[in-house]
């Protein structure tokens, strides 16, 4: 029932994404033209801060978005069209070809369940197996995510378990199906930093093993070095700058994407005050008609309030959007 | 779990002690004198005190009270002032009466108050939601009573399929002829229960709807049938908490339904030992109610804990 890819066809395919909430001048635009491609065993990390519309976008490639949502553009997904899908064949779809993560893995499961049966009832809705064989693989992925004593710990409920080993837990529950696409939405928030690492190099490892196709989601720029083969840094709903991992740190176009960097705390500039991006991210539901970056930006003209800019090929796989693209450097 | 229950029965016995005191001091602030209502007002003083000390009126109130606790304990609810029949008798056959209407007024209260509170939350805001929204409103706001005659007018006046008042037997209906008796006073006395319970399970199902995990579980791929499993499983302990309350309030019986449907129960009761200053009667009908209501409380706190593993500590 996997839909295997030929090796150059993307495991997910996004062209032109928009998503909106609500109707005419008031409407929230969460995505405004979102395009990228992944293929089998790559690793892309969109990086945002909150409310640049990321969490957003990860949930339309699930089709998880409410009622009220608009979406425009194509979304292809393990060889789907996750937009026009039917409710059912999107109801199989996930959960076995594409899973997800959560970021709080005490909310994420149903507290009145078996961390157990909440893993069991979704082998058994997809691998049409019986309760036993279906726990049976239940403790299979408990020990595949390095739980201790698997077998008891089925019977835990969410609760009873500390936060790394439910986002273990969760990381099982997502890996139940053995899904080609896992789409992990900040997965190591809200732990803490020594667990936070151990869920990474997890999480790395289970890719390469898997071979799984993964959009990693997450504020963190440290993370996202970490875990991504690629970056994508996404800023009111746009990727301002996609770019390999090293092309990014090393020679990123986008003012932005530098500011970024130059906020994060690292060890080589010990007592320097660090940088900040003056304002705020700007309202979605009021964007700017130029570059949405340009109120917050020193490198801001005329031109960058009047007229977005289109995205700029600046190297092999490396593209940003700005006017100004030697000046991020 | 088994000490949860241990704890939460411990937990009942302070409980039923007070109920049993308060009770006790209740009846005892109502104005107005038993032997006075038994006896004729030019009775000479000597039968007065004679009748007063043949009930154990003229002790003190607290050795009154550990007696008729000690005697309470042991069963014996002592004798109606007003009958001479033995309370326990009379309060048996007023409760039973009482149950075969309580238990399925229940059940299909809380059968319907779920549906409809589950099918307005699900479909939040459509017209849907607002028609039983307003239904379970509406259900809450009538006043029974006055339902009760609009039924008898219809069912048994206009339609003449179903008696309009009586029991027509005794303890449990026999054959579906005689259960048929039943239906205008269920139907009626389900209204409240229905409506309370439909309010609160669309409140909470929208809460839990609300939660991430509802999100996970769409991620799942589970179907519609597996995820609102799921939901009504989070929504119960609150919609139990509500259920046991109103089937407490079913077993006091309805005064105002047990007049139209001129039905023997323990609001009938209650209400005639009130009026004839039976002390015996009320002290023990209140008491058995409470200890039913306690019960049904304590049955709550255990399914609640049974069902929402958080709970147990």
């Amino acid at each position: 029932m996997k839909h295997e890819a030929i090796i150059d066809e993307p495991m997910v395919e996004v062209r032109d994404l928009h998503v909106s909430f609500g109707k005419g001048a008031g409407a929230v635009r969460a995505v405004n033209g979102v395009s990228f491609a992944l293929r089998k065993g790559e690793v892309l990390g969109v990086l945002g801060e909150s409310g640049s519309g990321k969490s957003v976008m990860l949930r339309t490639l699930l089709g998880l978005l409410p009622a009220h949502a608009r979406t425009e553009g194509t979304v292809t997904v393990a060889g789907q069209p996750v937009l026009s899908l039917p409710p059912d064949a999107l109801r199989r779809l996930r959960g076995s070809t594409v899973a997800m993560i959560f970021q709080e893995p005490m909310t994420a499961f149903d507290p009145v369940f078996t961390i157990g049966r909440q893993i069991a009832e979704t082998i058994m809705r997809h691998d049409r197996v019986g309760r036993d064989a279906a726990m049976k693989r239940a403790q299979e992925l408990l020990e595949l995510v390095a739980i201790p004593s698997a077998k008891g710990r089925l019977a835990n409920y969410p609760h009873e378990m500390s936060g790394g080993m439910r986002q273990r837990a969760m990381i099982a529950l997502a890996l139940a199906c053995r899904p080609s696409v896992l789409l992990a939405d900040e997965p190591t928030t809200a732990l803490d930093v020594t667990v936070q690492i151990q869920i990474l190099l997890l999480l790395r490892r289970l890719q390469a093993e898997l071979d799984m196709a993964v959009v990693f989601v997450t504020h963190d720029i440290g993370v996202a070095v970490e875990i991504s083969d690629r970056i994508g840094v996404m800023y009111a709903g746009r990727f301002v700058e996609e770019a390999p991992i090293e092309a990014l740190v090393d020679a990123h176009a986008h003012p932005y994407t530098r500011g970024l960097l130059a906020s994060t705390v690292h060890g080589q500039r010990k007592g320097e005050r660090l940088e900040t991006i003056p304002g705020a991210p700007p309202n979605l539901a009021a964007l700017p008609p130029g570059c949405a970056f340009a109120p917050r930006c020193r490198h801001a003209d005329d031109r960058c309030r009047a007229e977005a800019p289109e995205p700029r090929v600046v190297g092999p796989s490396h593209v940003a959007r700005c006017h100004h693209l030697s000046a991020g450097r | 779990m088994l000490t949860f229950v241990a704890r939460r029965l411990l937990h009942a016995i302070p409980i039923l002690l007070g109920v049993s005191m308060l009770v006790f001091g209740l009846v005892q602030m109502i104005p107005g004198n038993p032997i006075d209502l038994l006896l004729p007002p030019e009775a000479p003083p000597e039968l007065i005190a004679q009748m007063t000390a043949a009930y154990g009126f003229d002790k003190p109130l607290h050795i009154q009270y550990f007696s008729w606790l000690g005697r309470t304990l042991q069963g014996d609810l002592g004798y109606s002032i007003f009958t001479g029949a033995p309370v326990a008798r009379e309060l048996m056959s007023a409760l039973g009466n009482t149950f075969v209407l309580a238990v399925p007024a229940a059940l299909l209260g809380f059968a319907l108050g779920v549906g409809l509170g589950a099918l307005a939350a699900f479909h939040q805001g459509t017209w849907i939601d607002k028609a039983a929204s307003a239904f379970a409103i509406t259900g809450v706001s009538l006043p029974h009573y006055w339902f009760a005659i609009v039924l008898v007018v219809i069912f048994s006046v206009t339609l003449n399929w179903l008696p309009a008042q009586g029991m027509g037997f005794e303890g449990l209906p026999g054959s579906f002829a005689e259960a048929r008796s039943l239906v205008l006073p269920v139907v009626t006395l389900s209204l409240i229960p229905m409506g309370v319970v439909a309010r609160v399970v669309r409140a909470t199902v929208l809460e839990v709807l609300n939660q991430e995990f509802v999100a996970t579980l769409r991620a799942k791929g589970l179907i519609d049938r597996e995820v609102l499993l799921h939901v009504l499983k989070n929504a119960a302990p609150a919609a139990l908490a509500v259920m046991g309350l109103q089937f407490g309030y079913l077993l006091g019986g309805s005064i105002l339904v047990e007049t139209v449907f001129n039905w023997p129960g323990s609001g009938n009761l209650l209400n005639l030992a009130i009026f004839r200053r039976d002390v015996p009667v009320m002290q023990a009908t209140i008491v058995v109610l409470a200890f039913f209501f306690v019960l049904v409380n304590l049955l709550v706190d255990i399914a609640q804990a049974a069902i929402d593993p958080r709970i147990r500590r």
